[in-house]
């Protein structure tokens, strides 16, 4: 299967890799994937008083694509409101990757991750926790 | 000169030997004829040429060239023995016992001869990839007809002890078959000196062109007879009908007698790369080598980098041409059922490469994979949430992965 350009030049110059003190009550961690699975992805977020993403994070443990996928993701959440991230959807990430079927998956999973990085920080912040969509892989 | 990408992916297929190649040209050319026309100088020129296919092929396996049914390769190969023997024996049984890390040729016929009321036992095997062979006699019934255990495994090339199993089948009066496509060509395979009743081999994993194959049949102590799954006219002793591959099979003849005369030399220099390159890329941390490394081909490695996926770690290696056992390689989605047969997890066996050598790789190639590889381990070791939590002391096992 040959990968798109995109996909070629996150997994080479992978955005945002990284840590962020997931202690720290602003930053929210969404943990998703399984090792068994072949897939796991940990992105993070960190929320300024106007709830607005200021820094995201991540690291994966997946095939290129899935790589790709969490590293479009950080760079997409900087900047945006922690609304209009959760407004975030994995077609959108299929389509700016050209993401094969097979790999529909690896987007999926993005957006879980953004998903509960965002439940995370809303439950650390005293915020109602969002109904997660179930997975649909 | 180093000409990039290397290929190193020698149990999938290899490249045609420019011997073979040489050999099989005049018969794509001018002497085109059919091996069964009897009546003319083309006809009698193929005849003549796939005779002595037969007779190299006969030398390598030592058999009689009539032993030697050609095939389109060792899939048909597969399925003319399995279920040719299920319809042949019928009336002794309909009992057939093989492993459960044999190749898919092997383990879908059984599928489809359980299908038309047979019955199959699929044995386990043991973390190093080997049958216990005390577990194949006591799976033996007064209905088991055939016993099938492949020589030796495609993705961990671990070789299963033949001489045992074929005893073992000779003392109960059960037809033994191996499925050899990854043996024959590469260390001695004798099929009197290993007790061998029907043996599957292909052209394309020892050098030879794509789309040839052989089955060979035992003619005495027992003669052994297979009903053919391919009618039409009558061919191969009636159990293989079809034209004849006459440049196929000039191309499998000429490979096997390169491989009879050079494996011993080959095999010094191929394992020797192999073993380097091995010893290398295990001094990574946290790797680990598939199977036995005692009962082995000498040109195979398999190796899980833990705590990267193979897929991903195939992306990073774009310059190597290797295969892993990670799902997402695959179609199913499900990562590979031999390594999970040697009880490796399902993370362990995603993080797997395999490195298949062959007669024209070169030490400088060596060096440049195991550089490749390390580097590319670290680089996405770098990115693994798994590795990070791994140097942290986190118990990957204690926490609760979502299912998905």
């Amino acid at each position: 299967m040959a990968y798109s350009d995109k996909v070629i030049d996150h997994y080479t110059n992978p955005r945002n890799v990284g840590t962020l003190d997931k202690a720290k009550k602003n930053v929210g961690t969404g943990l998703v994937g399984a090792p068994e699975c072949g897939d796991v992805m940990r992105l993070q977020i960190e929320v300024d008083e106007n709830q607005v993403i200021t820094d995201a994070k991540f690291k994966t443990f997946g095939c290129g694509s899935a790589i790709a996928s969490s590293s479009l993701a950080t760079e997409w959440l900087k900047g945006k409101s922690v609304d209009e991230a959760l407004a975030i959807d994995n077609m959108a990430i299929v389509e700016e990757l050209a993401l094969p079927p097979v790999k529909i998956h690896c987007s999926v999973l993005a957006e879980d991750a953004i998903k509960t990085a965002i439940n995370d920080y809303r439950v650390k912040n005293g915020l109602p926790e969002l109904e997660m969509p179930k997975s649909h892989h | 000169m180093l000409t990039l990408p290397i290929y190193l992916d020698n149990n999938a297929t290899t490249p045609l030997d420019p011997r073979v190649l040489e050999a099989m040209m005049p018969y794509m050319t001018n002497m085109f004829g059919n091996a069964a026309s009897r009546n003319h100088a083309f006809g009698w020129q193929a005849e003549e040429a796939v005779d002595y296919a037969r007779e190299q092929i006969a030398a390598l396996i030592n058999c009689s060239p009539k032993e030697i049914i050609f095939t389109s390769g060792a899939t048909e190969s597969d399925n003319l023995a399995l279920k040719g023997v299920f319809e042949m024996y019928a009336s002794k049984g309909n009992h057939i016992i093989t492993l459960t890390t044999e190749h898919k040729a092997v383990l879908d016929p059984c599928k489809h001869i359980e299908k038309m009321g047979g019955k199959v036992t699929y044995l386990q095997v043991d973390e190093k990839g080997l049958i216990n062979l005390k577990e194949l006699e006591e799976a033996i019934t007064d209905k088991t007809i055939l016993i099938s255990v492949m020589y030796a495994n495609n993705e961990i090339g671990v070789i299963q002890p033949i001489r045992e199993i074929s005893a073992i089948a000779k003392k109960h009066g059960i037809l033994f078959f191996t499925d050899a496509t990854q043996a024959v060509g590469k260390i001695p395979v004798d099929v009197e000196a290993d007790g061998i009743d029907l043996m599957a081999f292909s052209a394309h994993k020892m050098y030879g062109p794509k789309g040839v194959g052989a089955l060979y049949v035992r003619r005495k102590n027992p003669r052994v007879k297979v009903t053919a799954q391919m009618d039409g006219g009558g061919h191969e002793r009636g159990m293989r009908s079809g034209t004849l591959n006459v440049p196929g099979i000039v191309g499998l003849g000429k490979a096997a007698e390169i491989a009879k005369q050079d494996m011993e030399a080959d095999t010094k220099r191929i394992a020797a790369m192999r073993d380097r390159l091995e010893r290398e890329l295990t001094t990574i941390e946290e790797s680990y080598v598939n199977g036995s490394t005692e009962h082995r081909l000498p040109h195979v490695s398999n190796i899980s980098f833990k705590y990267v996926e193979g897929e991903g770690l195939m992306m990073g290696v774009k310059d190597l041409a290797v295969s892993s056992g990670s799902a997402c390689t695959s179609a199913s989605l499900e990562p590979s059922y031999v390594l999970k047969a040697l009880g490796l997890s399902d993370d362990l066996a995603h993080s797997s490469l395999r490195f298949g050598l062959s007669r024209f790789t070169t030490n400088e190639e060596i060096d440049y994979a195991i550089d490749h590889v390390k580097e590319a381990v670290a680089k996405l070791r770098e990115l693994s949430p798994l590795w990070e939590m791994f140097k942290e002391g986190i118990d990957l096992n204690s926490i609760e992965w979502a299912e998905h």
